[in-house]
């Protein structure tokens, strides 16, 4: 009965508490880092733009009914039929309203395709200037791989402050997508094309995330927080997994894949070596959830992944 | 043996468990058990077979179309309903995550496909030959055939809720979720082959109508003399055509690897999931268009009317509708601008995208002007209409908003995205549906649609419509994403969820408000005598209401554009009633075939969707002789006397 | 005279071949070139799905390991010469030549038959011999999808035509019979043409690649 109350109090809410919401850390319209940032302005210059084409739909709307809907209004015209002059005028508009906003657009679509600057040096524990994680979806959790520091985690990440961090996205099975809509936009994850998204989050802070293409079932618990830290932190919380953790044997990883919700977060210190960076292993075990074909097919797979194996090993 | 049948009966066959799944099928089979009773007691079997189910006849398919139309709307209505329940106030238990994750999905698919389509068919039945000064389609035989392939194609689609299990993989079935790995059963299947059937119908009228525009026109009536709805019926048909079958290739395919084992958009041995989202949306983003152009058409129409004035910038109307349906089929990527495309892919697709905005924007101000000077009548027609611009500008500007791919990525996929095609699609062929439905009533049935009542569903449908939506764009930028069946608290998207869930109830009252208004009016609804109740300016005015079998007793001559407003100014009586030489005419028969034909269509569906070849087999030989026994058919047309056309024309006040 | 319904505008048909000879087989014949349009696509969309799953052959064989070249070049000249065949046919039906329309439409059924019997025979080699089905892989998948498209297309005119030349054989060459013959043969040239286009999308791609 109180948990009811409790809501309806919550619905009752004044738009205080909406504007409130605006500044919570899983808003579009509060970034924390360069990505949403860049984002946000797009967001803010469009519906600006936006806002003014409306603005000029609606006063003319209003005027004409004003003017021309009261019964016996002056000024009734049928022969009014068109007006070259006008038209090109209301055909250029728009014309001049998209080109405004294409240009900021396509730049930031350029813009994002790099790496965002860093505002520190990266923690000790990164090599290079910027931090790589394998993410894969899986009915329903996110697995988290640190190829640098050999670490898997699920359903949470934690990243250093300040630093690029690039996200390497794969999907086990269904499509999901990777959303930190606080750090910047989403992108999908597949089984059929590896992709990748820069973000990285101006100060520590706890940013939550959540899949934005349904999956199935458990579709809602498809969330994960990323946890930015301190450089010192973020090296100390590596030591700490490397000194306390287990680590994820094959067997566990197969039982952790299978189609179901994982409540709370796992942390482990090393990973098979089977599994990392390893597209092709997502479609070979997707052959054990349809008919199986051929043996030849699924020894050429296993050619394969043996291949990117090494090469993996090799870039870092 | 027994056992096991039962068992299959009781746990596959039958959905079983839910007490709401049991309220459907008890009501289901009332309302069957209701029609056949009253039919037979009022002994209107041999009218409805004879009259209506084997009618050819475009006017009474078209009427044909609004009312499953409707009945669909009230089916897609409820499950908004029930996902708005669901989704009122965090956390609540109404429906479970499996039933909610069905529900928007025959949600999306119903109002789309059968609910958005039909209602277009109806109205484009109704009013396209009227408007042209013909006497029926083209190929009225194939009109039947493609209503009865939406009919059996929806109700295969429908019984999914109780035999068997609803699809429930989202209305665009994203591969690999929609594929047998993951998602077994026969939900999808139910999915693949009703839209399927529909499909096809829906691709013959495409190809039904573009002929029955270009070819028969009343004499005197050029391509830049037609009426827009029916320019807008012209264009929307040749995307038809180059649209459906893409999409008829893609279930397909979805079919066959689900149903004989394929590697089409299978994750194993090398199928392309993406391969699924780009067919789906290479005929799903034209879709949008093939629902939008005709209602372009009806508000073209209405406001026209009501203003009394011709329309505003013609030939450029024209124009911006063919430009948007060529830029229209080069934009789908935009519906996944996420999925890794480089930046140079979706820096092009922006701009196709937002280059849409101008032809749109060019009507926008050409309907405004249509009233600037005109005389300005506020029929609920019209209010549908006027509601139409406002609302649709802010679904179109937040669209012009998601083309920015950049920002797309943050909105993707949001409530957002969800806000922007309501506002669209509601302002659109929805506001645009009603619109139609009130303007051509009359010229429909013979009598009016109460004003009054209308106009109060108007208002409370409209507002309930902002109130439902407005909130759903804030929800979608505090992160809040589609086809989440419930949402933990603290997030700040509590109060903005309950007041969308009070608006959608209040879009039910306004639909219910309509439903009373339609029934109210049947029975003491005001008579059209005149044939002309809104002082129209096309033909269809131009003949009595209801229009008779024939609809032009002679068939008109045109010299300008909005035919009959011209020759409302210019003919006096006695010219009228001179010209009235009959000729007998030439029309097609009835025909059982279309309906009998789709059944087997829904017996060999039925089949497949569980697999029973036993069953496919026979529907399949049966669609066949169908085909064969109407090629060996050659008296198919009568003829209607002089003495006939003269009756009617006298009953109607049409001679003296 | 009866109107037609259809009133087109009424300019003299005497001059027209006998299957434009109403206002009536005027619309179908539009009709069915629109129809034809539409089928375009859907075979365009079948190409592209095989061109982008081509090299999707998940270790099973690929196309160079499967095609043959004897088998597909008979097919390929059975089809063309049936075209050719069903072109004769209407040279016969505008003389209105009722057996020599019979004939050639017979000649083309048959050589229908011929060709879905190679058909047939190549997926059964294949199936057979090669392992290479439906479900191997995603190129299989398209292959016999597209082609097996074709060939139930192939096969529907087949029985297509086979009615039709009862009905001549019935009711001679009227303007309703000569309508459906010319349109029966627009039908089977659209497929040829096809062919065309698989002859050079699937089996020299797949040779040459």
């Amino acid at each position: 009965m109180k948990a009811i109350r409790m809501k309806f109090l919550a619905v009752l809410m004044p738009l205080a508490l909406l504007l409130g919401g605006c500044q919570n850390n899983t808003s579009v319209l509060n970034p924390q880092g360069p990505v949403a940032r860049e984002q946000f302005h797009l967001i803010v210059w469009s519906l600006i733009m936006m806002s003014v084409v409306l603005a000029i739909v609606l006063i003319i709307f209003i005027y004409v009914l004003v003017r021309f809907g009261r019964k016996n209004s002056k000024g009734y015209d049928p022969s009014d039929t068109g007006n070259k002059k006008l038209e090109i005028v209301w055909l250029l508009v728009p014309v001049i309203i998209c080109v405004l906003l294409l240009v900021p657009a396509v730049k930031t679509l350029f813009v994002l395709d790099h790496s965002p600057k860093a505002t520190t040096t990266a923690p000790q524990t990164v090599h290079g200037k910027s931090l790589t994680i394998d993410v894969t979806s899986a009915q329903w959790k996110w697995f988290f791989r640190y190829p640098g520091q050999k670490i898997e985690t699920v359903n949470y990440v934690v990243i250093p402050a300040g630093t690029p961090v690039k996200f390497r996205l794969h999907a086990y099975d269904a499509m999901n997508t990777f959303w930190v809509p606080a750090l910047g936009g989403m992108q999908y994850t597949m089984t059929d094309m590896p992709m990748q998204l820069w973000l990285q989050a101006d100060k520590p802070g706890n940013y939550p995330g959540r899949s934005g293409n349904y999956s199935g079932r458990g579709f809602v618990d498809m969330t994960f927080n990323v946890l930015a830290k301190s450089n010192t932190e973020f090296d100390s919380w590596v030591s700490g997994v490397k000194a306390n953790q287990p680590a994820l044997t094959m067997q566990k990883y197969k039982r952790l894949l299978k189609p179901d919700v994982i409540k709370g977060t796992l942390t482990f210190s090393d990973y098979p070596k089977q599994i990392e960076k390893n597209l092709n292993q997502a479609q070979m075990d997707g052959e054990d959830h349809a008919n199986m074909k051929n043996m030849k097919n699924m020894n050429s797979m296993k050619g394969m992944n043996m291949n990117s194996n090494e090469k993996g090993g090799d870039s870092q | 043996m027994m056992d096991s049948f039962i068992h299959f009966l009781l746990h596959r066959f039958f959905v079983t468990g839910d007490p709401m799944i049991y309220g459907a099928d008890a009501s289901i089979a009332l309302a069957s058990i209701g029609i056949v009773v009253v039919v037979t007691y009022l002994k209107k079997w041999k009218w409805l077979w004879k009259e209506w189910l084997t009618s050819v006849d475009h006017k009474k398919i078209g009427i044909m179309y609004i009312i499953a139309a409707l009945l669909m709307l009230f089916r897609g209505g409820v499950d908004a309903l029930m996902m708005r329940t669901q989704l009122a106030l965090p956390n609540m238990h109404f429906l479970t995550s499996e039933h909610y994750n069905q529900v928007f999905t025959t949600h999306g698919t119903i109002m789309i496909i059968f609910v958005a389509m039909p209602f277009i068919f109806g109205l484009m039945n109704i009013a396209v030959p009227l408007q042209i000064g013909a006497r029926d389609v083209a190929f009225p035989f194939l009109n039947a055939l493609s209503f009865w392939l939406f009919f059996f194609g929806a109700m295969l689609f429908n019984i999914s809720f109780v035999i068997g299990g609803s699809p429930d993989a989202g209305w665009s079935s994203y591969a690999p979720y929609a594929e047998l790995s993951m998602n077994p059963g026969v939900g999808q299947n139910y999915y693949l082959v009703g839209v399927q059937i529909a499909g096809i119908g829906s691709l013959a009228s495409g190809i039904n109508f573009l002929v029955t525009i270009l070819k028969m026109r009343a004499p005197g009536m050029t391509l830049f003399k037609m009426p827009m709805f029916t320019w807008s019926i012209l264009i929307t048909s040749v995307i038809i055509i180059f649209a459906f079958p893409a999409f008829t290739v893609a279930l397909a395919l979805m079919s066959i690897d689900r149903l004989f084992g394929a590697h089409f958009f299978t994750i194993a041995s090398g199928g392309s999931p993406m391969l699924w989202a780009n067919l789906f949306w290479f005929w799903g983003h034209p879709e949008v268009y093939i629902v939008l152009l005709p209602v372009f058409g009806v508000f073209s129409e209405v406001i026209a009317t009501f203003s009394h004035k011709t329309l505003f910038g013609y030939a450029v109307m024209v124009w911006s509708m063919v430009a948007i349906s060529i830029i229209g089929f080069v934009t789908w990527l935009h519906h996944f601008f996420t999925m890794g495309n480089t930046a140079e892919v979706n820096a092009f697709f922006s701009i196709s995208t937002a280059i849409i905005a101008i032809p749109t924007g060019v009507k926008i101000f050409n309907w405004l002007f249509t009233m600037n000077k005109g005389r300005i009548e506020f029929s609920t027609a019209m209010l549908w209409a006027l509601a139409f611009i406002p609302n649709f500008t802010i679904g179109g500007v937040t669209g012009v908003m998601l083309a920015l791919a950049p920002a797309d990525y943050q909105y993707h996929n949001s409530y957002f995205l969800v806000a922007h095609f309501h506002s669209v699609l509601i302002a659109g062929p929805v506001f645009g549906i009603f619109c139609g439905l009130y303007y051509w009533w009359p010229k429909m049935f013979g009598y009016m649609l109460n004003e009054r009542q209308g106009k109060l569903a108007f208002w409370v449908f409209m507002i309930s419509f902002n109130i439902c939506f407005m909130p759903m764009y804030i929800v979608g930028l505090l992160g809040m994403t589609r086809r989440m069946y419930t949402y933990p608290a603290g997030m700040g998207w509590t109060p903005f969820n309950f007041i969308e869930t009070i608006g959608a109830f209040g879009m039910g009252a306004g639909f219910l408000i309509i439903a009373y208004n339609i029934v109210w009016s049947t029975l003491k609804g005001k008579r059209d005598t005149t044939g002309d109740p809104w002082n129209g300016r096309t033909l269809e005015w131009s003949i009595p209401s209801p229009a008779p079998e024939y609809n032009f007793a002679t068939i008109p001559t045109v010299s300008a554009r909005d035919a009959f407003a011209v020759a409302k100014t210019q003919e006096d009586q006695e010219n009228k009633k001179e010209r009235q030489l009959f000729q007998p005419i030439h029309m097609p028969n009835n025909s059982g075939i279309p309906i009998i034909m789709s059944l087997f269509m829904f017996i060999a569906g039925f089949g497949l969707v569980w697999e029973w070849y036993w069953m496919v087999i026979p529907g399949a030989i049966g669609i066949v002789v169908c085909m064969i026994v109407r090629s060996f058919q050659y008296n198919d047309h009568h003829i209607i006397s002089i003495e006939e056309i003269e009756r009617t024309e006298r009953a109607a006040g049409r001679l003296s | 005279m009866a109107q037609s319904p259809l009133r087109l505008h009424e300019k003299s048909r005497s001059s027209l071949p006998i299957e434009y000879s109403t206002p009536e087989n005027d619309l179908r014949i539009v009709g069915f070139w629109i129809f034809l349009a539409a089928e375009l696509v859907l075979f365009g969309t079948l190409f592209a799905t095989y061109l982008v799953l081509q090299s999707h052959t998940a270790g099973g064989p690929a196309p160079k390991d499967l095609f043959e070249v004897g088998p597909v070049m008979i097919e390929t000249i059975v089809l063309l010469v049936s075209s050719f065949t069903c072109g004769l046919s209407t040279i016969e039906l505008r003389r209105h030549n009722k057996k020599g329309l019979i004939f050639w439409l017979i000649v083309t059924v048959l050589l229908g038959l011929v060709f879905i019997g190679f058909e047939v025979n190549e997926f059964y080699t294949y199936a057979a011999h090669e392992g290479a089905t439906l479900s191997s892989s995603a190129f299989l998948s398209g292959f016999f999808v597209l082609l097996g498209t074709h060939g139930c297309h192939v096969s529907l005119g087949i029985i297509w035509i086979t009615g039709l030349i009862i009905q001549i054989a019935k009711r001679g060459v009227t303007p309703v019979t000569a309508r459906k013959a010319f349109i029966v043969g627009l039908y089977w040239h659209f497929l040829d043409v096809v062919w065309i286009f698989i002859y050079t999308a699937v089996y020299l791609t797949g040779w040459v690649m």
